[in-house]
């Protein structure tokens, strides 16, 4: 499809019972293809705000941004696709039954990639990478090469906010 | 004052100017209708099934243009509301539906009649709540109502848990609303309305393309000026049916699947496609790449989600369609030379009018559809779903305050019955004449009850071909004639399978005349089109009950023309010959 490509939204709901819900299920009724979806309180405790991932060509995106607006629950839909943001993703990643030498090799490798060892006994741990989604690929594919049948990984999909502007410098 | 939530809601339906409450009682809404009991300022009616219930609700809000409302019990009577619920939403009805529900400490026990109505609900109504504090009842029922009534109207679910219903609270109703999260929008653009007439003045082969949207905002009389002062030709779609008297001499006629020739030719041929309140549902493009394929598209609609969706537009207008048309009807100047383009489509008109054959059969559709013409000067017509519905459209006659309602975008079996008794209900000067079809009119014959109990002259046309014959027909054009589920007469001794009506054929159940008898009301067969007159005359005699006329059809009569699904408006069915006739 024409200008199929990674979409972000933030989307500043109601902080309701049932509005995740009903913003999950316009995207699985509708058939709209969602890669990530976050959501939590904002500074006002009513307010929630997501920030939702998806891949989408021009016409369905500007079909999804119209459908959430006219929801009832929704406050506002602010497009980021195009816009300087700041956003990211956790993950972690945990592995177990580790050779000294193994331990070592990752407590290197995560200084090279600025991932924490967040916690340890002597042989698991657990990694917790901070960091864009596509890096946090990166990172899981890495240990995904050497340890893939002793780990478990688990992501939180991103979260991202508007970059202060530059010209206020 | 501290008050139950009960007499709150008692109320609140008070304040909002409820004169109608359609009602279904049981154990989660029993205080409910405690408070009920004794109240003067409106009328509570008890339908036979809750199903009935919504639709007679959604009949009398399209009939007055106020909201209908529902009040039922939680669990089975909450879910048989769903179909009602849907059937509003896709026409754009303001509902405001009230369910009982389990306390909110038993709320996810699997409680007896426990259901997640707003759950199930959620897309398919315009908003779903749950009340879960007694102060907020007030404000949300308040917002509920004001939610279904602007905007795109709609149906709104409020879910009232037993414990909130008792719950002792403050007398007030909140008299404003104030939501941050919902604005509707009740300004238009002037920029793209100036654009819009620019367009229009150039055009030289131009349409008004008429949609539900401006029945739904009564815009019918602003719309004809506007045809008028323009010369613009007018076609409609089955909900914007109406908006111009039918035989207003710009009115080409209804377009889409089983709209006239003249009709889908005119948005074929325009080079300036003028549309309003309309979402251009599959039904009403046909196939979307050759629809009006060498013309502008201007589209007005309340809904921005509706624009730009089926079919990409060059002027987008987001607006209340009576707003935008008056304040089009003050900037737009007529185009210099439609004369010869309005002629044509008048001959199209008059060349190739619908017309069933009265040879074959001593009853057709249209002669029925015709006799509802002659004998009422002005009716509200409920109808049902399928070859009823599609004969309704394409013969009935509006004029003055006569009105279509009918089921356009869910397609509602069973709708036509409780619709009119609501309309009735809302509209008691009004006559009111439902038709529908043997198979539709089961669904909810129920209901029957319920217009003998409320004493409602409602005029019920059964058109009988012993089939589900919109399903009939598809199958004979299309699947070689095998009749599948889809004769009504059809028992266990006919055999297997069956592909054509014969003599043998077993005789109809029920017989809709002593179920008339049954009900305590007149039922009349009428089998030839010498009848029709005497047996509405006789219905007319009925001014205080229902009057059933089942008329006994061709069994295989076809609705034509047609746009098969997925061709394009221009390739139409006109003719079809039977095998073997």
């Amino acid at each position: 499809m024409a200008g199929e490509r990674k979409r972000w939204i933030s989307l500043y709901v109601e902080n309701d019972v049932g509005v995740l819900a009903k913003i999950a299920g316009l995207f699985s009724g509708k058939s709209y293809n969602l890669s990530s979806l976050t959501v939590g309180e904002t500074e006002d405790p009513t307010v929630s705000r997501m920030t939702i991932s998806l891949v989408g060509d021009d016409k369905t995106f500007e079909q999804i941004k119209k459908q959430l607006n006219r929801s009832v629950e929704v406050i506002k839909v602010l497009d980021f696709t195009d816009l300087a943001i700041h956003k990211k993703e956790i993950l972690y990643i945990k592995i177990h039954s580790l050779k000294k030498d193994e331990m070592e090799e990752i407590f290197r490798s995560a200084a090279v990639f600025g991932v924490t060892v967040c916690d340890y006994d002597r042989n698991s741990l657990i990694l917790e990478s901070l960091k864009t989604e596509s890096k946090n690929s990166d990172v899981l594919r890495y240990y995904m090469k050497y340890y893939a049948t002793r780990m478990e990984a688990v992501r939180g999909g991103s979260v991202a906010i508007e970059s202060v502007s530059k010209n206020d410098r | 004052m501290k008050i139950k939530g009960t007499q709150l809601f008692v109320k609140a339906l008070i304040e909002e100017g409820v004169d109608t409450l359609f009602a279904y009682p049981g154990g989660m809404a029993i205080d409910l209708f405690d408070a009920l009991y004794g109240v003067k300022e409106f009328r509570v009616v008890l339908p036979r099934h809750e199903q009935g219930l919504v639709h007679a609700a959604d009949g009398y809000a399209r009939a007055t243009g106020k909201t209908g409302v529902c009040l039922v019990t939680s669990g089975p009577g909450a879910t048989n509301l769903v179909t009602g619920i849907a059937t509003a939403n896709f026409d754009s009805v303001p509902l405001v539906c009230f369910t009982g529900q389990v306390p909110t400490n038993l709320i996810g026990n699997d409680a007896f009649q426990e259901v997640d109505i707003v759950g199930i609900c959620r897309s398919i109504c315009k908003y779903a709540v749950t009340v879960r504090r007694r102060e907020d009842l007030g404000r949300i029922i308040k917002e509920a109502f004001y939610i279904a009534r602007t905007g795109k109207p709609g149906p709104v679910l409020v879910d009232l848990p037993k414990d909130i219903q008792l719950a002792l609270g403050s007398d007030e109703y909140p008299k404003e609303v104030f939501m941050r999260s919902y604005k509707p929008s009740t300004s238009v653009h002037m920029g793209q309305l100036k654009k819009a007439a620019d367009m229009l003045a150039n055009a030289k082969r131009p349409l008004f393309l008429v949609g539900g949207g401006v029945n739904i905002s009564h815009a019918g009389a602003a719309m004809t000026g506007l045809a008028e002062a323009m010369n613009v030709p007018v076609v409609t779609t089955i909900m914007g049916k109406g908006a111009l008297p039918t035989d207003h001499p710009l009115y080409i006629g209804n377009m889409g699947m089983h709209g006239n020739v003249a009709a889908n030719t005119a948005v074929s041929e325009c080079d300036l496609l003028f549309s309003i309140g309309t979402r251009f549902n599959d039904r009403i493009t046909g196939k979307i790449s050759e629809f009006a394929k060498g013309a502008k598209i201007v589209h007005i609609d309340i809904d921005a989600a509706s624009i730009s969706r089926n079919i990409v537009v060059d002027v987008p207008i987001v607006a209340d369609a009576r707003e935008a048309i008056e304040k089009f009807a003050e900037i737009a100047k007529a185009p210099s030379h439609t004369g010869e383009w309005v002629e044509r489509l008048q001959k199209l008109r008059a060349e190739n009018p619908i017309r069933m054959s009265a040879a074959a059969a001593p009853l057709t559709p249209q002669d029925i559809i015709e006799g509802i013409n002659r004998n009422f000067a002005e009716a509200i017509v409920t109808t049902d779903v399928g070859q009823n519905q599609m004969w309704t459209t394409q013969f009935l006659q509006l004029r003055g305050k006569s009105r279509l309602l009918t089921s356009g975008g869910l397609g509602t079996m069973g709708y036509g019955l409780p619709a009119a008794i609501g309309a009735k209900l809302g509209c008691p000067d009004m006559a009111v004449v439902s038709v529908s079809g043997d198979g539709g009119f089961q669904m909810n014959e129920q209901e029957l009850a319920t217009a003998v109990c409320e004493e409602l002259p409602i005029t019920v046309c059964i058109l009988n071909n012993s089939y589900l014959g919109n399903v009939r027909q598809w199958q004979e054009m299309f699947f070689g004639g095998r009749y599948s589920c889809t004769c009504l007469e059809k028992r266990r001794s006919c055999g297997a399978w069956c592909s054509k009506p014969g003599a043998k054929c077993p005789p109809y159940v029920p017989d809709f005349v002593k179920l008339a008898d049954t009900y305590g009301i007149e039922g009349i067969r009428v089998t030839k089109r010498e009848d029709i007159d005497a047996a509405f005359a006789r219905a007319k005699k009925n001014t205080n009950a229902p009057t059933i006329i089942e008329f006994i059809i061709e069994r295989e009569a076809d609705i034509l023309p047609m746009v098969p699904g997925g061709n394009a408006l221009s390739d139409m069915i006109t003719e079809y010959k039977k095998e073997g006739k």
